[in-house]
């Protein structure tokens, strides 16, 4: 049997190989079981996690640490609430020594309403996490200038926001997102704002290399039921982004042949 | 005989003797695996618990795994 399926490749970050192109946070899920189908059902890349002070949540921690070794999927901590470059580097710091792994997803809030990435010093943290040897996935505005700075910086992939985190509006700004794609030659990772699967199949088909959800699926009415179609909707973006789609057209054109019309020229 | 010194866990105040170390603060708070410690917003390896000893005022931060987007 000859397999027609357009070539693809593994998803490559700092040098390592992922079968998913879905990235899963395992925040605002009804229940520790139901997050833990949602990752069976759509098998992510990475699960991203979080670190809070231990008196605050005791228990719900040592839950959480047990399923995340039941499941077996690589962790990507991040930063979250951090408002300062000196707090990400010491959250990034600890994050390595808890999770054992040099991953980290910078968040660096710099509006606390928009939860917007402190542009002017996302830079900066990024630079201090790469020198300290992590692999670095920043969070990050549509900028194309502050995007292609921290691919300068070292960064070998960026994380742009499609919408606000937790808003689920899907892509906002079209244009910005493309320009990204067609100016950067690094994996990019749309990162916060997709609401439907169709979001996510979108942006694989403009050639993004993966997409990074959580309040999508963990906020629908059948988390692991969205879950499968993410993956699934990743997946079809992507193949179509490697079939070549083809141009939209302005004039109509007759998908069936017009030779041999029945009743042609019969009045 | 030195006084005893007064640090903040996590947002709490505890009583520890004088030449308390990072370690004797982790025993007194009950921290459980897995964590990760910062004093004054800066990281402290698990190897250097014993050795750090701690001052009046410290802050100590003691983090744990948890949910994330």
């Amino acid at each position: 049997m000859i397999d027609n399926k357009p070539k693809d490749t593994e998803l490559l970050l700092y040098g390592e190989r992922f079968k998913s192109r879905l990235m899963l946070g395992t925040s605002r899920y009804p229940s520790p079981e139901i997050l833990a189908q949602a990752v069976k059902r759509s098998e992510p890349a990475m699960l991203t996690a979080s670190l809070r002070r231990q008196s605050a949540f005791k228990e719900e921690s040592k839950r959480f640490w047990q399923l995340l070794e039941d499941l077996q999927t690589p962790i990507l901590p991040n930063t979250a609430g951090c408002h300062s470059i000196d707090e990400v580097v010491t959250t990034a710091q600890m994050a390595r020594e808890v999770f054992e792994t040099d991953w980290i997803k910078l968040e660096l809030i710099g509006d606390d309403y928009t939860l917007q990435p402190d542009t002017l010093n996302l830079p900066k943290a990024c630079e201090q996490l790469l020198k300290l040897g992590f692999k670095v996935l920043p969070y990050t505005t549509d900028d194309l200038i502050l995007c292609q700075r921290l691919v300068d910086l070292g960064c070998q992939a960026v994380m742009p926001w499609a919408a606000p985190i937790g808003t689920g509006k899907g892509p906002v700004n079209p244009y910005a997102l493309k320009s990204l794609r067609e100016r950067l030659d690094v994996p990019l990772i749309v990162d916060a704002g997709l609401g439907m699967p169709s979001h996510a199949c979108t942006v694989m088909e403009w050639g993004y290399d993966a997409v990074l959800l959580n309040t999508a699926v963990a906020l629908a009415q059948d988390p692991v039921a969205m879950a499968e179609a993410f993956s699934g909707a990743v997946q079809s973006g992507r193949t179509a982004y490697l079939s070549g789609g083809m141009q939209p057209q302005e004039n109509a054109a007759p998908s069936t042949p017009v030779l041999g019309t029945p009743f042609w020229h019969q009045g | 005989m030195k006084k005893d010194i007064e640090v903040h866990i996590n947002g709490e105040a505890f009583k520890l003797g004088a030449n308390s170390s990072l370690q004797d603060a982790l025993i007194l708070f009950g921290a459980t695996p897995p964590f990760a410690v910062a004093v004054n917003k800066e990281f402290v390896a698990k190897q250097g618990y014993s050795e750090l000893l701690l001052s009046e005022g410290d802050h100590l931060e003691i983090i744990s795994p948890i949910t994330g987007g």
